[in-house]
């Protein structure tokens, strides 16, 4: 597969790891959050056939992680984008 | 105060490599002092500001550019290698410090990797036989981090007949191993 | 011999004469033959014995579809089993065998088998060697090996390397016949970076077994003319030899090279294939059709080949595959193998069309009896053809002798690089074949015969309107140039798929032996499915893939169901197209090169000293380093480990992660990465950190000094250094990206030594330049210090339990500090112990390492509890709460000693309560370390004991079930610690 980076371009899945759903990104705050919630973000996951939002992680090349919308049953990759920019977007930022 | 050490070359060997297989001619440079440099957060003013006034260039993504002494090659976002000479940059870390103050960090990393110099009349049928790179297409200045033989090097194209490549210290002789066996495959 | 069926013409050298052999006998050639072609113009036929009746069996292609004519190629460690004669190239000194029969080809013993087909049909293996299931491995399984398989693999180690590379283009033209090389020529015309890749070793295709004319010349000609214009765009690569075998996502294609298959063996350096990953924008399937048989009583004879093959080796390599010849055809196609055998001069005895209404003429047969609606039912001849019986349209039969018989029941686009994806070919009763579906592979289409138009004109105008496609795709602009003429011939087929009622043997596949008679049983037992068929008969299994045999097998199951072939479908095919050797697939990684290796910087010094190296992960570390006199493993370790305890021991660290940690965040960031508290750690001191996963195990633990206010260097163990760095990445990236925090490894830039034993501060005194007290630098302290004026980082830390620091180098200084150490401390008694001597003293210390942090583990269960800070948000703090994890009788780590002193310990066995039987309810957990203690004279170990802290003084035993035969110890629960638990000698 070939990974549209948001920086670099078009480079080869080879050089990238899979993490797994960018649901992920939602980690629940550990000072206010339980038990239940954290078992539910960390183990509840959809299996979508279709479109996903996936987390992946350039290790070979600039270490970005990304988020990579892709559509599970075709492979086709839709776009992808630097975790650090959505999960500022999501509020993560001081 | 103990006598000074002696250093050894990524290989092991006292005097850098020098080779020439085939057309290739592969040179170690370890004349090199090497810093990576991080923006801390909410500091890029001040970084490129700096940079500018030191005469350091700060390329784009996937871009090497020299400077009057160091030069630069993009790694991460907000985060450069830099180079300079080793003879007079031995403490680059602590020569840096001052230009970039607190806007920074900045980290040695001039003993973890081997630096190669490979020239040819035409590097495209060797690295093609080594990693994904498009040799062919990309432009001069094009900074990238590949994988050759397992090993996350990171390639500079000085031409389509000069690149240079940081490979890791510790497994450079797998990497000169592997540049040696393909050079000789092109026969 | 000589070459006794050459004719006239074809695409060979004949200046130049090659030597070759067959299974023992002298045989010549020339360049531009194949094994095939050669043999075949030798007069020899009988190439192979079938893999189940072990039928007497020749080239039934002139390419790699064959089924057939599989011969062990070359000698000694480069034979290769399974080469398909028809597409080895001929060279000098070629040696090849015949496979699959013994005594001789000619003389097959097994060919018993074929006399006892009725036992041997569709599946017989399934149903006969069932019971008893013991008799599989020992009785059944060998002699089913014996009986089938073909080729012998050479056993020895092959010589030859095999590289791999990556190449880039725009296009990608797969096949360089008329619709691959229109394709290349309107692409590389218009300036896009092309690749043309063709299995053959001369590119052109049909068009070099074909006489009629492109562009008015010779097509041979026109096709020679387009690869020299082609080989002179600096934008176009050619790639002869090359099999493009499989698409993979998004523009990426297999392709295998056949760098060196052409040679007796490959030129010094040189690899003997070459596996390319191409990386195209677009790509066009120009891979052409392949003639399928039609399927009749005792087909498979040697001299019965594709009609279109039979006119190859006339056309191509000037070969008469024999004197006189029949064809049987159901389309207009076949007619042509007529003409041109007898343009050859080869005398071609009818044309047997199965057509009842055949148009006349068309193309006209000058002198040739055409029997329309006529079928051959039978053929005659022990080891080759001597005659095939016909039946007339009248429902009279004739014996036609005959040594050679062309067969076309029509052409099957070569659809299957379109199905990688998944894509289902789709029947075309036009020309009554499957063509690519939609949906195939993004950015690929088919052009030419592969797409189903069959004629020269069709090839060549869609290899053209393809490739203008890819252009006005890909932004650059290209016109339609004026195609050269060609012929343009309608497809004129009658489908006919077999003779006769099912009940002789009529082979469909017969690579697998597979006749009518076995899709009969198929369908009797309800296996009619194309998925179902293929597996029950093992249609299209094996090297070939079915390539003649598929779809004739799919028909004879339609007519059965009385389904239609569009309704049957078919299998979707897979890559690889053609056979990929495993050695291509692994490259250059095999032996001490499958993958790199990493050394440490005192490895020049250690390999000196002889030091014993173990690989972990990918470094070579020392293990233990023998001295003179020392024969057992265990006296030199035993050694290491008193020396360093009495006096001072040096074990090279470097290949413990190591990451540099800034920012105004770094403590911080630091709190939450660790479960125990970063933030307050002053400057120049370090502290151990436990790492844990979300889910509350612990995946890490370390040391890491705090360098300066917002300066941290974090130690990893030396298997997590990656996945450490990776999760630092992504916690200050995804989770955190507020944080100030800025990392980068710094594993490689430095050499460090750990320097241990009540002699460790003497000797690295000597050696820093600064003042390294107790009182200047106290236990747990770091910071920058120097040697001979060298900038150096000093760490007062212990994994040993001795009083111990570990010393850094820029890593170029590394093999000097460590002569230096060994040097300073000689009167020291200095030793360099290696990763044996590590564990025992860290076990013996009851330090967790890799057997405890194995991922199933808690804070909790190693002891480490109390690190866990409830204070602040740190990963896996949360989970590691769950009720299931402080379970306070769960497992805790304990020490364990054999009552016995001489007593033997087995890490892994289960730790049982006295008089309690071994099996799983009993058991209260196991040993997870075991070493031999030099310091206590005994073996000890580490385990994970349910309710461990309670049961500290019980007896237990220490079972291991999987010895032979078991072993059982009385052992004693201990403190883990077993040495020195107040840590006075750390402090020195």
């Amino acid at each position: 597969m070939i990974i549209p980076h948001p920086l670099l371009g078009p480079r080869d899945a080879q050089e990238f790891v899979y993490l797994g759903d960018a649901s992920l990104m939602n980690r629940p705050d550990g000072m206010t959050a339980g038990i239940e919630a954290f078992h539910d973000w960390l183990y509840q996951r959809d299996n979508p056939a279709g479109i996903h939002r996936e987390l992946w992680y350039h290790e070979q090349g600039d270490r970005s992680w990304l988020v990579v919308t892709r559509n599970t049953l075709t492979h086709e990759i839709l776009g992808a984008e630097l975790a650090r920019d959505v999960a500022r977007a999501m509020g993560r930022t001081k | 105060m103990a006598e000074p050490l002696h250093a050894l070359t990524a290989l092991g060997r006292p005097e850098p490599l020098d080779e020439t297989i085939g057309a290739l001619r592969l040179t170690e440079r370890i004349d090199i002092a090497l810093a990576s440099l991080a923006v801390r957060k909410g500091r890029e003013g001040d970084v490129a500001a700096a940079a500018a006034a030191a005469g350091i260039p700060l390329p784009d993504p996937a871009r090497h550019a020299a400077g009057p002494t160091h030069a630069a090659f993009w790694v991460a976002p907000g985060m450069w290698f830099l180079e300079a000479p080793f003879a007079t940059h031995e403490d680059i870390v602590a020569r840096l410090r001052p230009v970039f103050g607190d806007a920074a960090s900045i980290t040695e990393q001039t003993d973890a990797w081997i630096c190669l110099d490979l020239s040819a009349p035409d590097l495209v049928p060797l690295f093609e036989r080594l990693c994904a790179v498009d040799l062919a297409a990309v432009p001069e200045g094009h900074a990238t981090r590949t994988v050759i033989e397992h090993l996350g090097c990171y390639l500079i194209v000085h031409g389509r007949g000069a690149v240079r490549l940081l490979g890791p210290r510790s497994s450079a002789a797998s990497l000169v191993h592997a540049l040696q066996v393909a050079a000789a495959s092109l026969g | 011999m000589t070459q006794t069926h050459r004719l006239a013409g074809g695409q060979i050298d004949r200046s130049r004469t090659l030597r070759f052999s067959f299974d023992g006998l002298p045989y010549l050639g020339h360049p531009g033959d194949t094994l095939a072609s050669a043999l075949l113009a030798n007069g020899v036929r009988l190439m192979g014995r079938s893999f189940k009746y072990h039928r007497p069996r020749g080239p039934l292609s002139a390419g790699s579809e064959e089924p057939n004519a599989l011969v062990e190629l070359r000698g000694g460690a480069r034979r290769e089993p399974n080469t398909r004669a028809t597409v080895v190239e001929l060279f000098d000194g070629l040696e090849a065998a015949s496979q699959n029969r013994w005594p001789s080809l000619r003389l097959d013993a097994l060919a018993i088998n074929d006399r006892l087909s009725s036992f041997f049909a569709a599946g017989f293996y399934y149903k006969t060697f069932m019971w008893p299931a013991a008799f599989w491995e020992k009785v059944y399984e060998p002699l089913i090996r014996h009986a089938a398989g073909l080729g012998s693999l050479s056993g020895a180690e092959d010589p030859d390397s095999y590289d791999k590379g990556f190449r880039h283009c725009d296009l990608l033209v797969i096949g360089a016949g008329p619709a691959g090389l229109m394709a290349a020529l309107t692409a590389g015309r218009a300036g896009a970076r092309v690749i043309l890749a063709d299995e053959d070793f001369r590119m052109g295709g049909r068009l070099n077994a074909e006489t009629f004319a492109v562009g008015g010349m010779a097509g041979a000609d026109w096709a020679a003319a387009a690869v020299a214009e082609l080989g002179a765009l600096p934008n176009v690569r050619l790639m002869t030899r090359t099999t493009v075998f499989g698409a993979f996502d998004d523009g990426i294609f297999g392709a295998l090279e056949r760098v060196s298959d052409h040679l007796p063996e490959p030129l010094p350096g040189r690899p003997r294939q070459t596996l390319w990953r191409i990386y195209a924008r677009r790509a066009i399937l120009a891979a052409g059709a392949t003639e399928r048989p039609i399927a009749f009583e005792n087909n498979d004879r040697p001299g019965i080949m594709l009609a279109g093959s039979l006119r190859a080796y006339a056309n191509r390599w000037g070969v008469a595959a024999g004197s006189r010849v029949a064809i049987f055809t159901n389309n207009a196609d076949g007619l042509r193998s007529a003409i041109d055998l007898q343009a050859a001069g080869v005398e071609v005895a009818a044309v047997i069309d199965a057509r009842p209404d055949a148009p006349p003429d068309a193309p006209p047969l000058p002198g040739i009896r055409h029997l329309r609606g006529a079928e051959v039912i039978d053929s005659a001849g022990r080891l080759g053809l001597r005659a095939v019986t016909l039946r007339h349209a009248n429902g009279r039969t004739e014996v036609l002798r005959v040594d050679a018989l062309g067969v076309s029941g029509g052409w099957n686009p070569n659809v299957n690089i379109t199905s990688h994806h998944g894509s289902r070919p789709v029947w075309d009763p036009a020309i009554a074949a499957f063509v690519p579906g939609a949906g195939g592979p993004r950015g690929l289409v088919a052009a030419g015969a592969a797409a189903g138009a069959l004629s020269t004109h069709g090839a060549l105008a869609g290899g053209q309107a393809a490739a203008l496609a890819v252009l006005g795709d890909l932004g650059l602009g290209a016109r339609a140039e004026a195609l050269p003429e060609a012929e343009d011939a309608p497809v004129s087929i009658v489908p006919k798929w077999h003779v006769g009622d099912g009940r002789g043997r009529a082979w469909i596949d017969q690579q697998n032996d597979v006749t009518v008679k076995d899709v009969v049983l198929a369908h009797q037992e309800n296996f009619t499915s194309a998925e179902h068929l293929k597996r029950y008969t093992t249609l299209g299994m094996a090297t070939d893939q079915g390539k003649t045999g598929n779809v004739i097998g799919l028909a004879v199951m339609a007519e059965l169901t009385g389904r239609t072939i569009a309704e049957t479908g078919t299998t979707v095919y897979r890559p690889p197209y053609t056979p990929v050797a495993l050695g291509a697939l692994a490259g250059r990684s095999r032996g001490p090169e499958f993958k790199p290796v990493r050394r440490t910087p005192s490895h020049v010094w250690a390999a000196e000293q002889g030091a014993v190296f173990v690989e972990v992960g990918m470094w070579l570390r020392t293990q233990w380093v023998p001295r003179p006199g020392e024969t057992h493993w265990r006296e030199s370790v035993d050694r290491e480990v008193l020396a360093t305890r009495r006096s001072v021991g040096i074990c090279d660290v470097t290949t413990l992660g190591k990451i540099d940690i800034q920012g105004t965040d770094a403590g911080a960031f630091l709190d939450r990465i660790y479960c125990n508290t970063f933030s307050t750690l002053p400057i120049g001191k370090c502290r151990y950190g436990l790492m844990l996963r979300e889910d509350g195990m612990v995946f890490d633990d370390g040391t890491t000094a705090r360098m300066g206010e917002h300066e941290f260097v974090m130690t990893t163990t030396t298997a997590n250094a990656v996945t450490v760095f990776r999760h630092l990445e992504y916690c200050r990236q995804v989770l955190w990206p507020e944080m100030d925090v800025q990392i980068i490894s710094t594993t490689e830039a430095w050499a460090q030594f750990s320097v241990a034993g009540p002699n460790a501060r003497r000797l690295l005194a000597r050696i820093v330049d600064q003042d390294i007290s107790d009182a200047a630098f106290p236990y747990m302290a770091a910071g920058e210090v120097t040697i001979g004026g060298l900038r150096a980082r000093l760490f007062r830390i212990s994994f040993s339990g001795e009083e111990g620091y570990e010393i850094a180098v820029p890593a170029r200084y590394g093999d000097a500090l460590i002569r230096r150490l060994m040097a300073e401390g000689r009167d020291f008694d200095a030793v360099v112990y290696g990763t044996e001597a590590l564990g025992v003293m860290r076990v013996e210390k009851g330090h967790v390492a890799g057997n405890e942090i194995n991922g199933q583990s808690s804070a909790l269960n190693m002891g480490l509890g109390r690190m866990v800070s409830r204070k602040k948000d740190a990963i896996g703090v949360v989970l590691s709460q769950r009720e299931g994890m402080v379970d306070p009788g769960g497992y805790r780590l304990v020490g364990v000693r054999p009552v016995d002193p001489a007593g033997r310990l087995v890490a892994g066995s289960h730790l049982l309560e006295q008089g309690a039987a071994a099996v799983i309810a009993n058991d209260l957990g196991w040993l997870t370390s075991k070493v031999f203690s030099p310091h206590l004279g005994s073996d000890i170990a580490l385990a994970y004991l349910r309710g461990g802290e309670g049961r500290i003084g019980q007896r237990l035993r220490a079972v291991n079930l999987l010895a032979r035969p078991a072993t059982e110890t009385l052992v004693e629960i201990t403190s883990p610690h077993f040495l020195d638990p107040e840590g006075e000698r750390l402090r020195g």
